[in-house]
């Protein structure tokens, strides 16, 4: 129908459309508008790659059903997923697009000709180690994001599992790739390429297994710059660049953000790879920090009187927040705070949470406007001249300790002084231990009032005292 | 010497890396969940490679074992394309700004 020529420059126009889309999420007011340029990007790719094949026999209604199908799937999912269960579903798409790099690999492995690129069994060079690669790639994504999606979905333990020799294993295994990539360049033979799949599929697993909860975060990103990788892989295979443009952004995008997770967490990508943090060695010696010292603990009223008397307020939202679904019990308490003439700010650090603004998500969610929400360094400053902080559902991104202790596991890790605000409020439903398994000396201070119970009971409790 | 076709596709790709690094960094850091929900939408274009491999089949067979995978992969990165953009789009519109309403 169409030459390839012309194809090729219809994909360069639909690889600039994405490039626009994620423009547009340099702010909230162009990012709408950037995610339809990402539609129109998909629906041109997708028409001119029916239109150069030219093949309307009956296999293409097979195809439009079955595009039908899927997103009708797809469809049903992005309306009914509630918003805090976005990390787990973005985690379910990188595995799907892990899959889907897979199963297009070893259909141009399995049939070359119709990709052009050669025949079975004489499959050109290059094509046959970008295609592996994406395929490995691809596979590796995929297992990696089943694992994620179950310690997020909490299907599975997030704790770390670890074994003796695991990262020997997984370097054995990583060799064992190159080495089997290289002969089946060699031999072009199937159970080759078949093992190298299998393999994957295994060190996918293995990767993510160690990584703890908290490092989700980081695991969330990085398997979203593997699924790009994947794709480029296979758009090198195709020679789409289209498919290539995309997987570069994406590759550099998870990238980008798995080393700004890293530095907020003030840990390397590698420590956080190796995995095993907050394991059991630093639970023995907080045990024996918490016996003797005082906590003060309160309930809704005092609370509800601490913030009345206020004058400025600021909320300091964590993954306890999520889990209790607290933020339109929040939102509505802070209106009523708002009517007092109280300001009211939100302080969010970049690794609150189990994905990268996942926070932020959940308050637009209530309704809260996102100019009224500040990033950590924005407001950092603040804290001194701010009689309350309530902090719900945070731990160890307050934790001064990591200011003052070079010993501590989260020393060097930026926080949010928390503790110069005049008087802190500190949902929790006990004293135990973030995540990564360390007291928080804040919970010892003067000037801080613990309220233990659920974060969403404790907020309506709240509201009704505030009356 | 002729240039391999190879190296222009390289020069895309390293230039690309380029692009999404100076973009990707531009993004506000309350948008980073919407981002990974696109860029999550957008490395569904692998469908093309889906599409490729579906069709590819002669009209008597067009089920042989290629285009089998490719017919799955068809629904696998059919319900990323709509559940990512869908799912991005949910979440861009709850970002509001202040109400103006209040008068």
């Amino acid at each position: 129908m169409i030459n390839a020529n012309l194809a090729a420059i219809f994909y360069l126009v639909s690889g600039i459309l994405f490039i626009l889309a994620l423009r547009g999420l340099s702010s909230p007011d162009t990012s709408r508008q950037g995610n339809y340029l990402g539609i129109a990007g998909m629906i041109i790719a997708i028409v001119v790659t029916f239109l150069s094949i030219g093949n309307f026999s009956t296999s293409l209604v097979y195809v439009i059903i079955l595009l039908v199908i899927g997103g009708a799937i797809g469809a049903f999912i992005a309306f009914k997923i509630p918003m805090t269960a976005m990390p787990e579903l973005v985690a379910g798409f990188h595995s799907l697009v892990g899959l889907a790099a897979v199963f297009v690999a070893i259909a141009a492995f399995l049939n070359p000709a119709a990709f052009n690129l050669g025949n079975v069994g004489n499959i050109k060079l290059a094509s046959l180690i970008e295609m592996s690669i994406g395929a490995s790639v691809g596979a590796i994504t995929f297992s990696g994001s089943i694992i994620a999606f179950l310690k997020l979905r909490g299907i599975m333990s997030g704790a770390p599992i670890t074994f003796s020799g695991q990262h020997i294993l997984n370097l054995i295994f990583g060799i064992g790739i190159f080495a089997l990539i290289f002969f089946l360049c060699k031999t072009q033979a199937t159970n080759i390429f078949w093992t190298v799949i299998f393999i994957s599929f295994l060190v996918g697993v293995l990767l993510i297994i160690p990584i703890g909860g908290a490092d989700m975060p980081v695991v969330i990103s990085m398997l979203n710059s593997y699924s790009g990788w994947a794709a480029a892989g296979i758009g090198f295979t195709l020679e789409n660049s289209a498919l290539i443009i995309t997987g570069a952004l994406v590759g550099s995008s998870g990238a980008i953000l798995s080393y700004i997770m890293c530095k907020a967490m003030n840990r390397s990508f590698v420590s956080v790879i190796l995995g095993g943090f907050g394991a059991d060695n630093s639970a023995e010696d907080k045990k024996d920090k918490k016996e003797a010292k005082p906590v003060k603990s309160g309930n809704a009223e005092d609370a509800a009187f601490l913030m009345k008397n206020a004058s400025s307020v600021i909320i300091v939202p964590g993954y306890g927040m999520a889990v209790a679904q607290a933020q339109h019990a929040l939102r509505e308490m802070v209106d009523k705070l708002k009517k007092n003439d109280i300001k009211v700010t939100y302080a969010i650090h970049p690794v609150a949470g189990r994905m990268p603004g996942h926070m932020n998500v959940l308050l637009a969610e209530a309704n809260v406007p996102y100019d009224e929400v500040f990033e950590l360094e924005d407001i950092n400053n603040d804290f001194a001249n701010s009689d309350v902080a309530f902090v719900i559902g945070a731990n160890d991104v307050t934790n001064p300790i990591a200011k003052t202790d070079p010993k501590s596991p989260i020393f060097g890790m930026p926080v949010l002084d928390v503790e110069k605000c005049k008087s802190v409020l500190f949902v929790k439903r006990s004293l135990s231990p973030g995540y990564a398994g360390i007291d928080n000396e804040l919970f010892y201070k003067d000037n801080t009032l613990m309220l233990f119970a659920d974060a969403k009971k404790m907020t309506e409790d709240i509201v009704k005292n505030l009356d | 010497m002729e240039i391999d076709p190879f190296i222009f596709r390289l020069s895309i790709f390293i230039l690309s890396i380029f692009v999404g690094y100076y973009v990707v960094w531009s993004v506000t850091p309350s948008l980073h969940t919407p981002l990974m929900s696109v860029t999550n939408a957008i490395s569904s274009v692998i469908i093309v490679g889906a599409i490729i491999a579906a069709l590819a089949g002669t009209s008597e067979s067009f089920f042989n074992t290629s285009s089998i995978f490719g017919f799955i992969a068809i629904i696998l990165a059919a319900i990323n394309i709509f559940g990512g953009f869908l799912v991005t789009q949910r979440m861009l519109q709850m970002y509001k700004k202040k109400k103006d309403k209040k008068k």
